[in-house]
């Protein structure tokens, strides 16, 4: 009598399409996938659909088509039940810049049902965990950037709720705020069955924190998996050579020569490529680049990251997803 | 009772963040002292037209410029909701359990309390330069009433203009293309029995008018309870439809974002 049993999904999202007016198709079929207890990573450049998608999962707005679950609820059927279920840190700030840090959480305290005592108890605790207990009682508009955003992940906790929604919890963060927040989102997700939709476009931020990833562009997933998974499927490292000069042409013809390698991109004095095995190529690299009279400044090797798998499935680098890139590939 | 929570939340964040504002409760409460001041010495000779029956201006006048000060007050409102729409405020709000209402009703809350204590204000000045009002502290708490409905009606069409044009730009052309017709299209300045007939007339469909109408009856005339009853009917009837105006802006908002 032994059962099957498929892991708990926290959200489920199936063919959601988004169409903005004036024709801009913002979610072009999205499906989701995200078990229950883990930190589930959107990952993808400004504009891929990712804001729209948790807007539409958080009841803010609602698909064209498609349909989603959320802590096993129907977003479209019963949006109440949903958000009395879920928490979320939006992109913009959500606290009230005019109120302290307190005012701020009772008040949501009090959307959430909360009274008294429960609700004075709640207050302090999330106050004391996001180290905002000194503050609490000055007005948030005279915190810093980090406590503001630890005082809206704040309201965020305030129902502890089954499901929360960070997204771009890092952006406009300096680099000390950032690695405070992601410390404090590795705790929630600690915490008892919390299961965190992290948003981003910062891919050393999928890479620490996501167990699962999915990757957006242009409104569709184009990749899911763990982060292993996906650079796992690159196979192949990334060999990456500075050259004195540009020389685009004679790179070109020179790489040609070289066995095992699997793609080349060159961006001015950069050139990168693909081997399956990094160590005896670099070699092999290096000597056909001082045939041509191409002079090497430096050269690197590195195991896949997320950056390649994105050059990989979006078929252009990450950081210039919204610019043209100078490249060429063989 | 969620309901009222709720409200109640939703203005006592308003009025916190009013009251943190010092100079601009300052200026708001000057405006209209300064309207009464400067109405009533520059139509202070109206009480020489024949056919007025208002006995002294200022008194004629009080219940005019505390309308007046309601639906410009109240014109107002929406701006909040624009810079909560610009911030994410409204956006958290949108996805926490609120009851929808509230965020319209505890605006319109905050709106309605401002007005009764710039009322109070211009009242108790008009007492000082000579006003009296003939129906007590009745009477003078009727015309606050009726200013408060004509004000959470203006500001519910106001939160509902923001919610749905999110421009500031939009609310501040708006706010200025009402209130001085809507005010002179009433008898708010001068005598009904002396408007020209086009103006009669049109004040007859003129929220404003009924308001004046029936908050100077209250406060300074012999009272007429059932021209008072009819007209704050049909203010309330208004101030529902506009306040469910406001809050399903919320939808049409909910599928642009």
């Amino acid at each position: 009598m032994t059962q099957h049993m498929k892991p708990e999904l926290a959200i489920e999202a199936h063919g959601l399409v988004k169409t903005y007016p004036g024709g801009v198709r913002a979610l072009d079929e999205i499906d989701l996938a995200v078990e229950a207890g883990t930190i589930f990573g959107l990952l993808g450049p400004n504009g891929a659909g990712k804001s729209t998608t948790v807007k539409i999962l958080t009841t803010l707005s609602h698909a064209d088509e498609g349909e989603a679950r959320v802590a096993g609820i129907d977003v479209a059927r019963d949006p109440a039940a949903v958000r009395r279920a879920i928490g979320v840190v939006g992109q913009k700030p959500g606290f009230d810049a005019d109120a302290t840090g307190r005012e701020n959480l009772t008040m949501q305290g009090e959307l959430y049902g909360l009274r008294g005592w429960a609700r004075r108890r709640r207050v302090q605790e999330l106050l004391d965990r996001l180290g905002l207990a000194d503050a609490a009682d000055r007005r948030a508009k005279t915190y810093s950037g980090g406590m503001q955003r630890r005082l809206d992940v704040a309201l965020g906790l305030v129902n502890r709720p089954r499901v929360l929604f960070l997204d771009e919890p890092t952006t406009g963060l300096d680099p000390e705020a950032r690695a405070e927040m992601w410390r404090e989102i590795e705790r929630l997700a600690g915490d008892d069955d919390m299961t965190i939709l992290l948003t981003t476009h910062y891919l050393e931020e999928a890479d620490r924190l996501a167990s699962q990833l999915a990757i957006v562009d242009s409104g569709r997933v184009v990749a899911a998996g763990s982060p292993d998974e996906l650079k796992g499927e690159l196979r192949g490292d990334t060999v990456q050579v500075e050259l004195a000069d540009d020389a685009r042409p004679a790179v070109l013809a020179a790489i040609e020569c070289v066995p095992g390698i699997n793609g080349l991109t060159v961006d001015g004095k950069q050139l990168r490529t693909r081997a399956d095995d990094g160590a005896s190529a670099i070699p092999a690299v290096l000597a056909a680049l001082e045939q041509r009279g191409l002079r090497v400044v430096a050269a690197t090797l590195a195991r896949p990251s997320l950056d390649d798998v994105y050059f990989r499935y979006a078929g252009r680098a990450f950081r210039e997803a919204d610019a043209v890139q100078e490249g060429a590939s063989i | 009772m969620t309901p009222i929570r709720h409200t109640w939340q939703v203005t006592l964040r308003y009025v916190r963040a009013l009251a943190r504002q010092p100079a601009w409760v300052a200026i708001s409460l000057m405006q209209p002292v300064i309207w009464l001041l400067l109405f009533g010495a520059l139509f202070k000779r109206v009480v020489d037209i024949p056919g007025f029956t208002g006995g002294s201006y200022i008194e004629f006048l009080t219940p005019g410029v505390i309308v007046m000060l309601a639906i410009s007050s109240a014109g107002w409102t929406g701006m909040g909701f624009i810079e909560d729409i610009n911030r994410g405020v409204m956006d958290r709000m949108l996805v926490s359990p609120i009851w929808r209402g509230a965020l319209n009703a505890g605006s319109v809350v905050q709106a309605v309390l401002s007005i009764a204590v710039q009322s109070l204000i211009v009242i108790g000045l008009s007492l000082v330069v000579g006003a009296h009002f003939h129906n007590g502290v009745a009477g003078v708490g009727v015309l606050i009433l009726v200013a408060a409905l004509l004000g959470a009606i203006f500001a519910s069409l106001s939160n509902g203009l923001a919610v749905l044009t999110r421009e500031r730009e939009t609310l501040i052309g708006a706010v200025s293309m009402v209130v001085l017709p809507l005010t002179f299209l009433s008898s708010t300045l001068m005598q009904q029995s002396l408007l020209p007939d086009w103006v009669r007339w049109a004040a007859r469909f003129n929220p404003v008018n009924w308001a004046v109408e029936a908050g100077r009856s209250a406060a300074t005339q012999k009272a007429d309870w059932s021209l008072i009853a009819t007209r704050m009917g049909l203010l309330a009837v208004l101030l529902i439809a506009s306040a469910t105006f406001a809050t399903r802006a919320f939808n049409a908002y909910q599928r642009s974002v």
